[in-house]
C-alpha cells in the first residue's frame, strides 16, 4: 500500500506531543516511533490518558502542543477521512459499526474506498466480482461468514468487536490502530479476538490501546506503559514487565486488584 | 432622527416577541435535543385560549390562565408523545413535532373556524403613551416590552439563582450525571417543555391582538423563529437574543425606509439597462426593501450559514 | 429500515439474482401500461397522473430522508423550480424544436442545478441543521415567488401549453392519455435510476453515513461529500417530477414551493415507509387516492390526515412497508393464515370504531359551524338532524361498542401473532 514500508521513515512518529483539557493537562509530552511493520502496544491504567492519546494521533482531538506524522507527513487539521486515505484505519472503543446494514455490508462500505470506487453512481457494487470477493474473503479471516447476511446490530458483542476489526482491516490500510479490542469481553472471547489480530494484522504497523497488560504479552513487539500522560517505559515485552517502575506505577495495583 | 427611535421602539417589540419564542425552543433544544417544530402552534393555542378566556372573564385573566393552559398540553405532549417517539431517533422526533404543527393548525380550524377572531388590545391599554415627532406610540407596545422584559429578568433569577436553575442548567450539559446524583431528569425534561411552551403561550397572548388571531399565524412567525435560532447559533441562548432583536430591527427598517435596489446598485455605479419591461432582471431593479423585509432573515441566514456555518454564537460540536 | 440487508442477493449466479430482482418491474411495467385500458375515465388518467408524479417525488424526496437520513422541510422547491423552468422552455420560441418527452431531462438539470447551490452549504451537517436550512431555503424561495415576477409569474404563477412543443412519433400530446403515458414512462425510468443508484458505492455509502458518519469518515469517505451528492441526485429526480407537473397541468404557481407542498411529500413518504425502496411508491398511491376520495367527502380531511400523521409516527415508525414487512417472517415459516381470523375479528371493529370517532368529529364540526337553522347533515349516506339527541346517543353507542370487541378480541390476535412467528425448533 505504501511505498514507504520497510524503509526508515517511523510508520508512525509523535513528537512532543501534550493535550489539555481547559487546565487539566492529559497528555504530557509524548515521544513515540513505530517502525513499519510493529505491534506496538500502549497500556497503562485507568485515566492514564490512553485514548486521548489514540484520538490524538486519528485527530479527533486537536493537539494542544506537538505533533503526529504518519510515513512522515504530518496529520494536524486533517479530517478522518484524509488521515485514512493516507493509510491509517482504526476502530473504536464503543462499539462502531453500521447496526441497520448486514454483516456482509458493513465490510464491503471498508472495502469501497480503497478498491477505488470512490464517490461512483456508475457502478454497481453488487456486480464487482473483486468487491463481493474482497469483502468475503475478509468475513473468512474474521469467522463472520456464517452471519453474512444478518444485520450487524444483532450479532453477539464479540462477533461485533471481530466485525470492527473487520471493518478497520478491510481498508488495506497499513498502519491499524485498535482502540481495546477485548474490553469487556470474557477470558474466552479474549484469547480468541487476538488471536484474530495476530491473524489480520500480518505485515502491518499495528498500535493498539489496552488495560490489561496480560492481553499484549503474546501480541506486542514492542509495549509502551503509560502513565499520566506520560511515557514511563518503551521496549520489548520481557523488557517492560522487569521494568521496576513499571512494576510499581501498573503492575503492582494490578495485581492487587486481581488477587 | 425621530423615525429612528420610532423604528428602534417597534423593532424591540418585535425582537422581544421573537425572542420569547425562541428562549423556549433554545431551551428545550440544548436539554433534549429536540427541535420542536410545534413550536410556534403552542403560540397559537395561547392567543386563542386567550381570546376564548377573555370573552368570558377579560384580558387579564387571559393572560395569567392561557400561558397555564398551553404549558400543561406542552408538557403532556412531551410525556405522551415526544419521549414515546424519542427512542427511534432525532429525525423521527423533529417529524412527530412537525406533525404536530399540522396537527395543531387543522385543530383550531375545527374548533374556531378559518377567520380571524376579534382579539383585541383590552381598552386600559387602548391610548398613546407617548408621541415622538407626531408618531404616536401606543401604550400596548410598551405594555409587550414591558411583558417580555419581565418575564426574562424571571427567568434568568430562576435559571442563575434557584436550585431549580442550577439543576436545570446542568441537566442541559450533563443529563447522565444529574440522573445518577439521584434528580428526576424526565420529569425536568417534561417541565422544561412545559415552561418553553407556556413562554410560547405568554407570547400568543400578548401577540395576538396586534398581529391577529387566525390559524396561519403560528406558521407566519414559527419559520421565522426557526430561522432566528439558526442565525443565533443552535442552542445558544445569547445567541437567540442577539438573533431575535437583528431580525426585529433588519425587519422593521426595511418596512419603514423604502430604499429601492436601483438606488442601491446607482450608488455603486451601476445604471438600469434602457428597456427595463423587457430586461430579464427586471424584477431586481425594481426591487424595494419593504417588498423583501419579510425573506430578509432568510437571507441574513443563507449568508451567515456560508460564512459562519454554526451560526452567531452557536458551538462548533453543538 | 433494513432493506438493504434482506435485499442483496447472494453471490455466484449474478444473472440468476439479476432476473429474480427484474420481477417486481416487469409487473409494474405491465400495470402501467394497462391501467388506463381499465380505468378509462378521464378522471380516472387526472388522478394516476398526478399519484406516479407524486411516486417519483417522493421516491426522490426518500433519497434523502430513507436512504441519507437528512429530513428536509422544503423539498417542495426543487420540483418547483424544475417545473417552472420547463414552463418557460415551454413558452420560449424554440420549443417547438423540443420533443416533449426530452423536457424532464431539462427539468431534472434544472433542479440538480439548484441542489448543488443549495447543498453546497446545507450538507455540512445532518439532522437538525440540515432540517432548519431545508426550510430556511425552502420559504426564501417560496417568498421569492412574489417578489421576482418575471419568473415565478407572481400570484398567478406561469402557464404554458405542451402541444407547442416538437410532435414526437407523431404524437402531439393533445390527450390525456398520451401524457400518461409519457408520465407512466418517465416514472418507470426514473424509479429504475433511483433504485440503482441506491446500490451503487455513493448509494450505499448514504447508508452508512446515515447510520454512523463518525466510522463512515475513518472509511475514507467524507460525509459531507456523501450527503452533498445524495442531495444533488434526489435534486435531478425532484426536477424530473417537476417537469412532468408543468406537462401535466400546464400551470406552475406559488402553491408548488412552498412549505405546504413540501409538508405533504414529507407526510406521503412517511406513511408509505422511509426504511424500504417501495415505500414512497405505496404512501403516494394510498395517499392520492385517500385524498382524492376523502377531500370530495368531508372538508375536515386534512384534520384526518394530521391524525394520520401524528400515529403513524408514534405507532408505526416504518410506515405502511414497514407494517407489511413485519409479516414477512411469518409467511416464511409459512404461518400467515393463522393470523388471518383475529386480524379480521380485531381489524374490522376497529375500522367501525374509527368510523364511528370521525362520524362523530364531523357531528360536532357541523353542531359548531354550520349557519343556524340548518341542523340537516347527512353521513354515511345517511341523513339526520345534527342538533337531535338520537344520533349522538348511535354513534357514541357504535364507538363504545366497536372498541370494545375490538378490546376483547385484542389477546387473541397478539396470540395469533407470536405464533405466527415462533419457528418450530428441529
Amino acid at each position: 500500500m505504501n511505498a514507504m514500508t520497510g524503509s526508515h521513515v517511523p510508520a508512525l512518529h509523535i513528537d512532543n506531543l501534550h493535550k489539555s483539557f481547559g487546565k487539566t493537562e492529559i497528555i504530557r509530552g509524548i515521544n513515540l516511533s513505530i517502525a513499519p511493520g510493529e505491534r506496538h502496544a500502549v497500556i497503562g491504567p485507568n485515566g492514564a490518558g490512553k485514548s486521548t492519546l489514540f484520538n490524538l494521533i486519528t485527530a479527533r482531538f486537536a493537539a494542544s502542543k506537538g505533533k503526529v506524522s504518519l510515513h512522515g507527513q504530518d496529520l494536524a487539521g486533517m479530517a478522518p477521512y484524509e488521515i485514512n486515505r493516507l493509510g491509517l484505519s482504526r476502530s473504536f472503543q464503543i462499539t462502531n459499526i453500521f447496526p441497520k446494514m448486514s454483516v456482509f455490508e458493513n465490510i464491503r462500505c471498508g472495502l469501497l474506498w480503497s478498491m477505488g470506487y470512490k464517490y461512483s453512481f456508475w457502478n454497481l457494487v453488487s456486480r464487482s466480482r473483486a468487491l463481493t470477493e474482497g469483502a468475503e474473503a475478509i468475513l473468512e479471516q474474521i469467522n463472520l461468514t456464517a452471519r453474512r447476511d444478518l444485520p450487524a446490530g444483532v450479532l453477539s458483542y464479540a462477533e461485533q468487536r471481530a466485525l470492527e476489526i473487520g471493518i478497520t482491516i478491510a481498508g488495506g490500510a497499513d498502519v491499524i490502530m485498535l482502540d481495546e479490542p477485548t474490553a469487556g469481553m470474557s477470558n474466552t472471547e479474549t484469547d480468541y479476538i487476538v488471536d484474530l489480530i495476530r491473524k489480520v494484522t500480518v505485515g502491518k504497523t499495528l498500535v493498539m490501546v489496552e488495560h490489561d497488560m496480560g492481553v499484549v504479552f503474546g501480541l506486542a513487539d514492542q509495549i509502551s506503559v503509560l502513565v499520566y500522560g506520560e511515557i514511563i517505559a518503551t521496549g520489548a515485552p520481557e523488557d517492560v514487565r522487569g521494568n521496576p517502575k513499571v512494576q510499581e506505577a501498573y503492575l503492582g495495583a494490578a495485581l492487587e486488584e486481581e488477587h | 432622527m425621530e423615525l429612528v427611535l420610532v423604528n428602534i421602539i417597534d423593532g424591540l417589540v418585535t425582537g422581544l416577541l421573537l425572542f420569547m419564542l425562541s428562549a423556549g425552543l433554545t431551551l428545550i433544544f440544548s436539554m433534549m435535543g429536540v427541535l420542536n417544530f410545534a413550536h410556534a402552534s403552542f403560540y397559537m393555542l395561547g392567543a386563542y385560549f386567550a381570546f376564548q378566556i377573555s370573552l368570558a372573564v377579560g384580558f387579564w385573566m387571559g393572560l395569567l390562565i392561557a400561558p397555564l393552559i398551553v404549558g400543561v398540553m406542552g408538557a403532556g405532549v412531551e410525556r405522551y408523545g415526544l419521549r414515546r417517539v424519542h427512542q427511534y431517533g432525532h429525525v423521527p422526533e423533529l417529524i412527530f413535532t412537525f406533525g404536530l404543527a399540522l396537527l395543531i393548525e387543522e385543530l383550531v380550524q375545527f374548533v374556531w373556524g378559518k377567520n380571524q377572531m376579534p382579539y383585541d388590545i383590552p381598552d386600559i391599554l387602548n391610548f398613546t403613551a407617548f408621541s415622538i415627532a407626531g408618531n404616536s406610540i401606543p401604550a400596548y407596545k410598551i405594555f409587550m416590552i414591558f411583558i417580555s422584559v419581565g418575564i426574562f429578568i424571571g427567568l434568568l433569577y430562576v435559571l442563575t439563582k434557584t436550585r431549580v436553575g442550577m439543576i436545570i442548567q446542568a441537566a442541559l450539559s450533563y443529563p447522565r450525571t444529574v440522573e445518577a446524583l439521584g434528580h428526576n431528569v424526565p420529569l425536568i425534561f417534561m417541565g422544561v417543555f412545559g415552561v418553553g411552551t407556556a413562554l410560547a403561550g405568554v407570547a400568543g397572548v400578548i401577540a395576538g391582538p396586534v398581529l391577529g388571531t387566525f390559524p396561519g399565524m403560528a406558521f407566519v412567525l414559527g419559520s421565522i423563529v426557526f430561522v432566528t435560532i439558526v442565525i443565533g447559533g443552535l442552542g445558544s441562548l445569547w445567541g437567540a437574543l442577539v438573533a431575535s432583536l437583528l431580525i426585529g430591527w433588519i425587519t422593521t427598517f426595511a418596512k419603514s425606509y423604502n430604499i429601492a435596489m436601483m438606488d442601491v446598485l446607482g450608488l455603486v455605479g451601476l445604471r438600469p439597462p434602457e428597456n427595463l419591461d423587457d430586461s430579464l432582471l427586471r424584477d431586481l431593479w425594481t426591487v424595494t426593501s419593504p417588498q423583501i423585509a419579510d425573506i430578509l432573515p432568510y437571507i441574513l441566514m443563507v449568508l451567515i450559514l456560508i460564512f459562519r456555518p454554526y451560526g452567531l454564537f452557536g458551538n462548533r460540536d453543538a | 429500515m433494513s432493506d438493504q440487508t434482506t435485499s442483496q442477493p447472494r453471490t455466484g449466479s449474478l444473472t440468476g439474482s439479476l432476473s429474480f430482482a427484474l420481477a417486481p418491474w416487469i409487473v409494474a411495467a405491465v400495470l402501467l401500461l394497462f391501467l388506463p385500458m381499465i380505468f378509462q375515465a378521464n378522471s380516472a388518467i387526472t388522478i394516476m397522473n398526478q399519484m406516479w408524479i407524486t411516486v417519483i417525488f417522493a421516491l426522490a424526496y426518500n433519497m434523502l430522508l430513507g436512504q441519507g437520513g437528512m429530513l428536509s422541510f422544503g423539498h417542495a422547491v426543487y420540483m418547483g423550480v424544475g417545473g417552472f423552468f420547463c414552463m418557460h422552455i415551454m413558452n420560449w420560441d424554440s420549443f417547438e424544436r423540443i420533443p416533449l418527452p426530452l423536457l424532464p431531462v431539462f427539468g431534472g438539470l434544472f433542479g440538480m442545478g439548484l441542489a448543488i447551490l443549495v447543498g453546497a452549504f446545507s450538507t455540512r451537517k445532518a439532522g437538525t441543521v440540515f432540517a432548519m436550512i431545508s426550510l430556511g431555503v425552502g420559504e426564501l424561495i417560496a417568498a421569492c415567488s412574489v417578489i421576482i415576477v418575471v419568473f415565478f409569474g407572481g400570484e398567478e404563477g406561469i402557464s404554458g401549453d405542451r402541444t407547442y412543443g416538437l410532435p414526437f412519433m407523431g404524437v402531439e400530446f393533445l390527450k390525456q392519455i398520451e401524457v400518461y403515458y409519457l408520465i407512466a414512462f418517465w416514472l418507470m425510468i426514473s424509479a429504475a435510476l433511483m433504485y440503482l443508484f441506491s446500490r451503487t458505492p455513493i448509494g450505499r455509502m448514504a447508508n452508512a453515513v446515515r447510520d454512523n458518519p463518525e466510522r463512515a469518515e475513518f472509511l475514507g469517505y467524507s460525509a459531507r461529500w456523501v450527503r452533498f451528492y445524495s442531495f444533488v441526485a434526489s435534486g435531478f429526480f425532484c426536477g424530473v417530477a417537476g417537469a412532468l407537473f408543468a406537462i401535466n397541468y400546464e400551470i406552475l404557481t406559488e402553491e408548488n414551493l412552498n412549505t405546504a407542498s413540501s409538508g405533504v411529500i414529507l407526510l406521503v413518504t412517511f406513511l408509505g415507509g422511509v426504511g424500504f425502496f417501495f415505500g414512497p411508491i405505496l404512501g403516494a398511491i394510498v395517499f392520492t387516492l385517500v385524498q382524492t376520495v376523502l377531500s370530495l367527502q368531508t372538508e375536515l380531511w386534512a384534520f384526518y390526515a394530521g391524525i394520520l400523521f401524528v400515529a403513524t409516527v408514534m405507532f408505526f415508525p416504518g410506515g405502511l412497508a414497514g407494517v407489511l414487512m413485519m409479516h414477512v417472517p411469518a409467511i416464511r415459516l409459512g404461518k400467515a393464515k393463522l393470523l388471518l381470523v383475529p386480524y379480521i375479528k380485531t381489524l374490522i371493529p376497529a375500522a367501525i370504531g374509527i368510523l364511528g370517532l370521525a362520524a362523530l368529529v364531523e357531528m360536532i364540526f357541523h353542531y359548531r359551524h354550520a349557519s343556524t337553522g340548518d341542523n340537516e347533515m347527512t353521513l354515511f349516506w345517511t341523513t339526520f338532524d345534527s342538533h337531535a339527541v338520537m344520533p349522538w346517543i348511535v354513534v357514541i353507542a357504535v364507538i363504545v361498542i366497536a372498541f370494545g370487541v375490538m378490546r376483547r378480541n385484542l389477546p387473541e390476535m397478539t396470540d395469533a401473532w407470536d405464533e405466527a412467528n415462533h419457528a418450530e425448533e428441529g
